[in-house]
Order: C-alpha cells, then structure tokens, then sequence
C-alpha cells in the first residue's frame, strides 16, 4: 500500500502540482469575487447611513442587503479562501497530493452555488428569521453543510496519505474546524429544540461557534503554516500550539450566550458565558504570543515581506479583537456597548482585521509557491496600506461612535439624539469601508498577476523546499 | 492513522459534546417556557405581518427585548421568558439603530402615525435614518371604499392622487400594532406602588386644591426645568406634534396656538396627556388618529414638565401647572 502510493506520487507528482495549484487559484478567485461584491453591497449600506432615501425599492432595501453582506463575507469570500488554502496547506505540510481534485472542485461548486442561491434568496426576502449568520434559507445551508462535508472527506484523505510522521499542527486546526463546522451547521437547521427562548439560546451559540469554531481555526492554519515558511524558522513553540488547540476547542463553545447579556435568557447561562469569555484570554494570548516571538527579532524581514505585514495585522487583530470581545462581555460594559455600533466595530476588527488580514497574508506567501508568478510590488503596495488605513478609520469612528451612542441611551436623552449623534460617524465609516473597498479591487488585480497575468517569476523564496516548514 | 483519528476524531467528540451541552440542551430546556398570563398567538394577519418584518430584515437595526437597565426603561418593562412563547423565529436582534419595539402597538398605537412613518419616516422625524418603505404603498387617484388615504405632509405626497398602503403594509401595520407588553402578575405590585406614589402626592387633597388655584395664579412654577421639558416633549410628543409644535396638517393636531394648550384651567391638558384622545377637534378639524396615554409611562413631575413646555414653547402662553395638580388628575382617574 505505501510503496504503491509512493511510486504513484513520484510519477504523477508534476501533474498533482498542477491539480493543487489550480485548485487553489480557483477558490482564490471565486473568493475574491465574493469579496469585491460583498464589500460592495456594504459601501452601498455605509452610504445609506447618510442617504436613507438612496437606492430605493424592495431589493434595494437596508434590511435585505445587511444579510447579503454579512452572509456573502463569510461564505463567499472567507470561507471558500480559507478552504482552497486548507487544502494548499495540507497537501504540502504532509508531503503528498491531493486525496482527490475531483472533490475539490465539487466542494468549490457546492460553495458558490450555495452562495450564489442565498445571495438571491435574501434579496427577494426569503430570510429564514433574520437568526445572524444563518439567514439563508435551510436547503440552501444544506447545499453549504454538503461543501463542508465533501471538504473534511479530501482534507482527511490528503492528511492520512501524508509522508511524513506527524501531523503538521496547521492541519490539527483545519481539518478539526471543519468537522466542529458541520455540526455547528447541523444544529443550526434542526427545528426541533427552536421555539422562542430555546431559539434565543441556539442563536447566541450558534453566532459566535459559526465565527469561532470556523473562521478563527481556519486563520490561525494559515498562521502555523505560512508564519514558519515566510521566515525560514520553525514555529516558536509547538507545544503552546497543541495547547492552544485544545483550550479554544474546550472555551470556545461556552461562550455564546454573551450576544444576550441582560436577555430573559437565564442568567447563569449568561454568566457561564462571561466566565469562559475570560478564559478565552489563554488560548487567545498563548497562540499570539507563539506567532509574535516567532517573529522575534525579523523587523528587517517584516519591513521588506508585505505577506508578513499582512499576517502581523492578522496576528495583531486577532489579539487586540479577540481581547476586546473578553472585555465586551462583561456585564458593566454591555451595558454601554450592546445593540450599539460599537458591536459594528469589534466585528470588523475580527472578521477584517484578523480573518481576511490573516487570508491575505497566506494568499500572498503561498499562492505564488503554487502558480510560479508573483504580484508587483506596487500592487501589494497599495492592497496593505488602504486596507490597514481604511479598517483603521472604520474600526475607531464606529467605536468612538458606538460608545456616544451607548452614553446617551444611558443619560436619558430623547433616542433620536442616539442617531443625530452617529451622523459624523457614519460618515467616517464611509471614509474608512471605501478605502477598504479600494484596496480589494487591487487584490483582484494581484490575484489576477498571480494567476492567469503575466508577472514576474516567484523570487528564491518560492525555490525553498515546500516542507521546510513542517 | 491513529493520530489522525485521535487529532480529528477526539476534538470533534468533544466539541459534539460541548455542542449538544451549549447549543442543543438550552435549547430543549427553554423551548417548553410556558407563555406568560395574557401572552397570546398572533392572528393570520398579524403572523404575516411578522413574515413581512423578518423578509426585510428589520430586526437588524430593531430589538425586541428590553434589558432590566435603566436606559431601557422608555421601552416598556424588562422582557420575560414568558413573552416569547409564540415568537419563532426569535426577533431579540442585536442592534439598536433605531428604538425597540418590544411594546411599539402600546407606545406609539396611531394607525395614521405608523403609515406616514413606513411610507417615509422623514415626513414625521426629519433626522431618522430609516429606510421609506414607500413601495409597501400604491398611489391610486381616489381611496377605494373602506380604506383610508395616508394624510402625508405635501413635501412628501405623490404631485397626482392619494396614497393607500397595499395589503402587505395592511398586514406589517396590524403586526407593530399587535406589539404590547401584556402585564406580568409582579407588575400589579409595580402599578399599586405608582398609584400610591401618585396617591400620597395628593394625600391631602385640600392641598392639592389649593396648589390649583395657587399655581394659576402664579406665574412661575418654580421647580420647571425647561431643557428637561423639552428633552421629554422630544423623546414622547414630538414624533407627532413635531419639534415646531405645528403637528402634520390633516394628521396630527398642532400645539402651537392651540386652545386648551393657552387656557388658564389645564384640567383638559392634563387630562388629555395622561389619559389620551380619540376624534379631537382642534380648532374645527376632526383628527381621527388617536392620541396614545401617557399615564402608565410617566410620572406626574415629567407629565408636569412636558406640559409646562407646551404650554411656554413656540409663542404659547398657558399657566404653567404643577406636580401636584397632575398628580390630582392622575388620583381622580379616567
């Protein structure tokens, strides 16, 4: 059995390399048109913050929009770029190929006819309770389990056909997010234990297990694997790694109930969730240091590598996002901060400032391993320094913002006043989301020179051994 | 391969434990809350109301839970368990853009307010940032029998016929209004203790009497905070009445000039904000939309502070009125 699947990578392996690289490519590419229409739909949002009566109409409206950006983000763009790298990551940390391409690609069509579907479903007002994150209708998040499904079946074939003895611990947070994810989606579609408060509490789990259990795994992959490989040195500490696995595997799930502070839910339901919110400081604290003393003492690299740059935003914003989300959740802060912008703000700072920092920075390390062609300098240029000053802007102007917001509700003023005072805000949001915006159209441009654009041919680093890292 | 089973077979028995403990089990356990006393199903018309509400997403800037917290006092009582028996999918939200609307039908039960509001929220709170939901709406050039034109300002009115609100706006508009708190048994031990607080402000009655005629004839009541009045008229009264005190021609009665507004005896003035009004006729016009009660959402110095605002503000001149004389009003009754 070994040799036969030796002798079958030594003769196919040129082939393979092509299968993964294109594979990867193409979740790259879809993802990124997700990303460009996602976050255009929500500049479209920003702008009516300003102009209520702007884009007029059924399809057009605020309420029916708000899903199709949040939903298109997470599983258009940020889902299907941390699978195609995934799956990049697993074949290559694990010396081997692909346990099938043919999966890949269904996986990949699953995701974006799923989507695609809720995408349109939302616009027409087919929204299965306004329940955050998981607004598309149930058939159609069955199509989105099927993708995930397939994806754990490849991620796991890949990995157990790996040559090497261990299991490089990136895989440990790939493969375990997607199989957390399948049932995190199988909980969310039963109706049975859903009427009333029981939904009320299924919600609180499920928001913060479907960003947690999901996206925050998946990134932190990318960390463990693109980290080491960008600096030629093995991570810090591969213990704390372990460790930090399982302490986020056991506090992470606790913690939903925070979304309903002060709700009619019980209340030790509510105060188990703060107390494992403050537990979450290990797993949180522990695996940024790891990625942060891996680092130690490469300025001179960081300043000349943007997919370092990239990946410290990522590291910082998956400290400082993830600490802020510890604080929120106590009770004397809820008490300014929830139902405000504020809420806005951290969720950017984590889905933006973390996840898509962290996709970007593995995109930028990896995918020119894959394809041989490189972005322009000026290009990569561009992409980090509006995306860090626009998520910068919009980050403090909604949490200044949110904070007023919060104060005023608390010194009895009329409510109206609460939205008077958000106008200058809003409108910085606007400076902010638009110079993001910016910056993912000059993504699109270097995933483009990556891909199917004739650019420059990847620099040494690219000739490094592929398991270095691992 | 052991590994790998113990790395992904391990985590994922753990987390479907976890899952089954945080997710599932809270879920059982709460989705048997029994509805509270007087928690009722919604009507058919009510129940696509709601569908209408959640296909465009208005829980997103909308909450419907109010939090044992002061600041949310202004929106009914804190929300119980029992309040969600009939509410699937949950509609708790988790932004306040704009206020909650938990008990939406009891503070806010004007028909014509809440169709001029949907159709543009503009045309009754200038600053509002709340999408028009103007294609709920047809323009037709005459209202058919049994229904009702939109008395929209003229700044908003289509320039040719009237507008109706389609059957769709017809079914959202019965579900906000379907939106009351119903008392919970602990608050009939809330209600006594307002009533006795509004009692023992008019313990002796003589003194309430003489506080009558005492603060007619004194000009300065002076305990009346001006900005407090006007920061209770914005918050309560001006959604209707407007900030200018001119109300919306055809909707809403104007303050400005208005005669039991300007006259020296305020019983009708304290009566009509403690206990609302059904058909008023303000100077020679009809209004049909009712003027909702105030009596069970604040006390007699703010009902006093309001009405000293109406009755100083925009060129009135009525004789200010005094804690004591709403607190009379309030012991009297409807």
């Amino acid at each position: 059995m070994h040799t036969s699947v030796a002798a079958h990578y030594s003769s196919a392996s040129e082939t393979d390399d092509r299968a993964l690289a294109s594979i990867f490519a193409a979740y790259t590419i879809t993802a990124t048109a997700w990303l460009l229409f996602a976050t255009g739909v929500g500049i479209l949002l920003a702008y009516k913050f300003g102009a209520p009566d702007f884009g007029r109409g059924a399809w057009l409206t605020f309420g029916r929009l708000r899903p199709i950006h949040t939903n298109a983000t997470f599983y258009g763009w940020a889902s299907i770029a941390l699978v195609g790298m995934a799956y990049y990551v697993a074949a290559r940390s694990s010396r081997t190929f692909l346990y099938s391409a043919k999966l890949g690609w269904i996986g990949l069509a699953l995701f974006n006819l799923a989507a695609l579907a809720g995408t349109i479903a939302l616009d027409l007002g087919y929204n299965d309770g306004n329940l955050e994150y998981r607004e598309w209708p149930w058939p159609i998040r069955l199509v989105f389990l099927a993708a995930l499904v397939v994806t754990a079946w490849n991620l796991i074939g890949t990995v157990a056909r790996r040559r090497t003895d261990d299991i490089y611990l990136s895989n440990w947070y790939t493969i375990g997010g997607v199989l957390w994810t399948c049932i995190i989606a199988v909980v969310a579609i039963l109706p049975w234990y859903q009427y009333g408060l029981g939904q009320v509490s299924v919600s609180g789990y499920y928001m913060h297990n479907a960003v947690g259990m999901w996206f925050t795994p998946l990134a932190l992959g990318i960390f463990y694997y693109a980290l080491p490989k960008l600096l030629n040195r093995p991570i810090y500490s591969y213990a704390l790694g372990v460790f930090a696995f399982w302490t986020n595997l056991v506090f992470y799930p606790v913690i939903g109930a925070h979304h309903f502070l002060f709700s009619p839910l019980p209340w030790w339901l509510q105060t188990t969730a703060i107390v494992f919110s403050v537990a979450m400081l290990v797993p949180v604290w522990g695996g940024s240091a790891n990625f942060l003393l891996t680092m130690r003492g490469r300025v001179r690299d960081l300043a000349h590598s943007y997919p370092l740059m990239f990946i410290l935003v990522g590291v910082i914003g998956y400290l400082v996002g993830s600490t802020q989300g510890t604080v929120e959740a106590f009770r004397s802060l809820q008490e300014v901060w929830h139902f405000t912008n504020f809420t806005i703000g951290h969720s950017h700072l984590t889905m933006y400032g973390f996840v898509t920092f962290a996709i970007w920075g593995g995109v930028y390390a990896l995918l020119p391993l894959a394809t041989g062609t490189e972005p322009g300098r000026a290009g990569l240029m561009l992409h980090f320094w509006m995306a860090v000053v626009g998520s910068f802007i919009y980050v403090i102007s909604l949490s200044i913002g949110g904070t007023i917001q919060g104060l005023n509700w608390k010194s009895g003023a009329p409510f109206i006043q609460s939205v008077v005072d958000m106008q200058a805000y809003h409108v910085w949001r606007g400076v902010g989301g638009s110079l993001m915006f910016l910056s993912h159209v000059a993504f699109a441009w270097n995933v483009w020179r990556m891909t199917y654009g004739h650019a420059a041919k990847a620099t040494p680093l690219a000739a490094l051994p592929a398991a270095d890292a691992a | 391969m052991n590994k790998l089973l113990l790395i992904a077979g391990g985590s994922t028995l753990v987390y479907a434990i976890l899952a089954l403990m945080m997710g599932v089990l809270p879920g059982i356990l709460l989705s048997g809350t029994p509805p509270g006393p007087e928690v009722k199903p919604l009507t058919p018309l009510q129940a696509k109301g709601r569908a209408i509400y959640v296909a465009n997403g208005c829980s997103y800037c909308h909450t419907q839970q109010v939090r044992p917290l002061p600041q949310d006092k202004i929106f009914g009582r804190p929300s119980a368990p029992g309040d969600f028996a009939y509410q699937t999918p949950e509609l708790l939200g988790s932004e306040r853009t704009g206020p909650d609307l938990t008990n939406i039908g009891m503070r806010q039960s004007s028909e014509v307010w809440q169709y001029i509001h949907l159709y543009n929220p503009r045309a009754v709170v200038p600053e509002s940032v709340m999408p028009a939901f103007d294609w709920m709406f047809q323009v037709v050039d005459k209202a058919p029998a049994g229904v009702t034109a939109i008395a929209l300002p003229r700044a908003f009115a289509p320039p040719d016929g009237v507008v109706i609100p389609t059957p769709d706006a017809q079914a959202l508009l019965a579900y906000l209004l379907s939106l009351k708190q119903p008392a919970l048994p602990g608050d009939a031990a809330n209600a006594a203790g307002v009533s006795a607080v509004a009692m023992s402000g008019a313990t002796s009655t003589a003194d309430g009497g003489a506080a009558i005629s005492v603060g007619a004839a004194t000009p300065a009541a002076d305990r009346y905070d001006a900005a407090k009045g006007q920061t209770l008229f914005t918050a309560n009264c001006a959604a209707c009445h407007q900030t200018t005190g001119e109300g919306l021609p055809g909707a809403f009665p104007p303050l400005q000039g208005n005669a039991a507004v300007n006259d020296p005896d305020a019983t009708t003035h304290i009566r009509v904000v403690l206990y609302g009004l059904q058909g008023a006729d303000v100077g020679g016009v009809v209004y049909s939309s009712p003027m909702p009660p105030f009596a069970e959402t604040l006390g007699d110095a703010d009902v006093a502070h309001i009405i000293n605002y109406e009755r100083s503000a925009w060129g009135n001149h009525g004789a200010p009125v005094t804690t004591q004389q709403v607190a009379a009003e309030r012991a009297k009754g409807k």
